[in-house]
């Protein structure tokens, strides 16, 4: 290390703190995925591909990452709305309503599962008026992303909250004399400055929902194809004491997720390099 | 574009913000509203901005109301202390920000839009800095960009709320001299707010004194300083020494001594005589209408500051030129070249 080394810095401490990072971040991520991805070299590169490829997996992969997008993309509407109301205004409940925001951090998540379950089955308080209506959310594909939906909200608005709080309203009161409309200004003076909080609370609504298990699977209904999650499909394999199946499908779950984060991540570098101070 | 405030009240809470402002501004005109922090000069700005609404008053522009317009809807341009620069957008879109906003209907085509902004780069002499971004700039570059974005909408006046008060003194200085040389040549009614008395002085054409949420003084620079009109533009404005007195029977009284200046009309009872630092003439220790010891010399400039014990009771700091020698201990006459006496302690 001797070409990073011989400098002198206003801030000791680098060897320790890298070293300490490092050991940590082997010990608590890299040397269990790295277990996962030699647990899978147990099979052949044709039985890997059969597994990967099959029906049942793809599927599950795809209503898992498929449900995890939309639902991130509901968050982000949405949870950009109540951050704005819960910054811009000051209403009654106010403080309330922001605690509220956390409880699905909190709560556990079967706890939540079956809180939605009930609410949306058949004979639910929602489910039922639903039913009515002819729309079927528990033991469905709905019911998965209103799942994804609930467990996401709260890293969307708890990223953008500080970032529209600090946005200065001189910025606002600018773009108002230069003759902007209110939604010239949210559109293109506000939403612009909230972009990298915005996509750093996608990113992690979309991978909370990518791995989230139980609060799903109660209100799944689990049918293989149609509503069973590449998680599941995981606790299935491993039950079967299939364990090679089940590795194969976590290190493309895995391979995905870190490609899709990566991505955002760079996106939001990006964003962040055109809005710095 | 005349601008006319008329009776102008504004409180925040129990905070008496403006206090029944009257104030006229003739078109072209370069004004300075000067005064402490809290004398309420940013609010009356903010209020002929349509950025903030007076509890009361009127504010007319050309003659014509202009409190039932918002602040898009006056055509201000305004400039803020700390630029409000859209960081994500780069050193020409901010510019062209203004231009791209208006409605459909009189929008500017994009090659209308360019020309105007490279324009307006080339007015604040940041052409080369187009492609920037706010946070790649200096203080003083991005206030320029704020003043030239400010102006991308041919705005019928120009407000500045300390434009220049988060830079360091130089280049305060040279944009001072700038700021006096673009008004010129753009030559659009402009009110800046500062509380550096020699930014006021230096750059407007008139100057209006602020306390407490009212009007002072409005005055040319030199009305201003020469001819205070209360004893707060004399002590704002100016470095004065400022002397508890007493008029009896039209005689000035300082701790009980008779001094040898008239009281030239002031009412009996406690005043409070003001001398400019530099008016103040240094005789023999017989002459003079104060004596005492030099207790302290310094010399900066092309000025030696000396403090002074008097032997009348108090303790003031004169301003004598270097040529005169002062010498700790020396005993000296003081006799004040011009004064004014204002009623109050």
């Amino acid at each position: 290390m001797s070409v990073l080394a011989p400098r002198r810095s206003t801030l000791p401490g680098f060897g320790l703190t890298m070293g300490l990072t490092l050991t940590w971040l082997s010990l608590i991520v890299l040397i269990p995925l790295a277990g996962l991805f030699v647990r899978s070299t147990d099979l052949s590169l044709a039985q890997f591909w059969d597994i990967v490829t099959s029906r049942r997996t793809l599927s599950a992969l795809k209503i898992s990452f498929g449900l995890s997008f939309a639902a991130a993309c509901v968050n982000l509407v949405m949870g950009t709305i109540v951050v704005w109301a819960l910054v811009r205004y000051r209403f009654p409940g106010r403080r309330l309503f922001d605690a509220i925001v956390d409880v699905p951090f909190a709560l556990p998540t079967a706890v939540a599962g079956v809180a939605l379950t009930a609410l949306f089955a058949q004979k639910g308080w929602l489910g039922a008026p639903l039913a009515a209506a002819g729309i079927k959310v528990a033991f469905t594909p709905l019911g998965i992303f209103i799942a994804m939906i609930f467990i996401g909200i709260p890293f969307v608005v708890r990223t953008v909250q500080p970032v529209l709080i600090d946005l200065d309203p001189e910025i606002e009161e600018a773009a108002a004399s230069l003759g902007a409309s209110r939604w010239h200004i949210v559109t293109k003076v506000i939403l612009p400055s909230l972009t990298p909080a915005l996509l750093t609370g996608f990113a992690l609504a979309f991978a909370r929902a990518v791995g989230e298990y139980g609060s799903v699977i109660f209100i799944a209904g689990n049918l293989p194809n149609v509503s069973e999650i590449a998680p599941l499909l995981i606790v299935i394999r491993l039950s079967e004491f299939r364990y090679a199946d089940a590795t194969a499908i976590a290190v493309v779950m895995l391979v995905v997720a870190f490609v899709i984060i990566f991505a955002v991540n760079r996106l939001q570098r990006w964003a962040q390099s055109q809005a710095s101070t | 574009m005349t601008i006319e405030a008329r009776g102008v009240v504004k409180t925040f809470g129990s905070f008496k913000a403006l206090d029944g402002v009257d104030l006229k501004v003739a078109n072209g005109e370069l004004l300075a509203l000067l005064g402490p922090s809290g004398s309420g000069k940013t609010t009356l700005l903010r209020i002929i901005a349509g950025l903030e609404w007076p509890d009361a008053g009127e504010i007319l522009f050309d003659g014509e109301n202009a409190l039932d317009r918002g602040a898009r809807e006056r055509h201000v341009g305004f400039v803020f202390q700390h630029y409000a620069l859209f960081r994500h957008m780069s050193v020409f879109e901010n510019v062209a920000f203004g231009l791209r906003v208006q409605p459909r209907s009189i929008r500017k085509s994009e090659a209308q839009i360019r020309a105007r902004v490279k324009e307006l780069l080339d007015l604040v002499q940041l052409d080369w800095l187009a492609d920037r971004y706010p946070s790649q700039l200096s203080g003083g570059q991005r206030q320029r960009i704020a003043l030239a974005r400010a102006l991308a909408i041919e705005p019928r006046i120009l407000l500045l709320d300390e434009p220049f008060g988060a830079l360091d003194a130089k280049v305060r200085k040279e944009l001072r001299q700038w700021l006096r040389t673009l008004h010129h040549s753009i030559n659009v009614t402009s009110i800046f707010v500062t509380h550096d008395q020699e930014e006021a002085l230096e750059v407007a054409h008139r100057v209006v004194v602020m306390d407490k949420g009212r009007i002072e003084q409005v005055g040319s620079p030199n009305d201003v300083y020469d001819s205070p009109a209360t004893a707060f533009v004399h002590g704002f404005i100016g470095e004065s020494i400022m002397l508890p007195v007493e008029i009896t029977g039209g005689a000035v009284h300082l701790n009980g001594r008779p001094l040898d200046i008239a009281a030239e009309g002031a009412a009996a009872g406690a005043s409070t005589l003001f001398v400019r630092r530099h008016d103040m003439l240094i005789g023999p220790a017989d002459s003079g209408t104060l004596h005492g010891a030099v207790t302290h010399v310094r010399s900066f400039g092309p000025v030696q500051r000396a403090e002074i014990a008097l032997t009348e009771g108090s303790t003031i700091e004169i301003d004598a030129p270097r040529d005169r020698e002062l010498r700790i201990g020396d005993r000296i006459g003081l006799k004040p070249r011009h004064y004014r006496i204002f009623a109050g302690g």
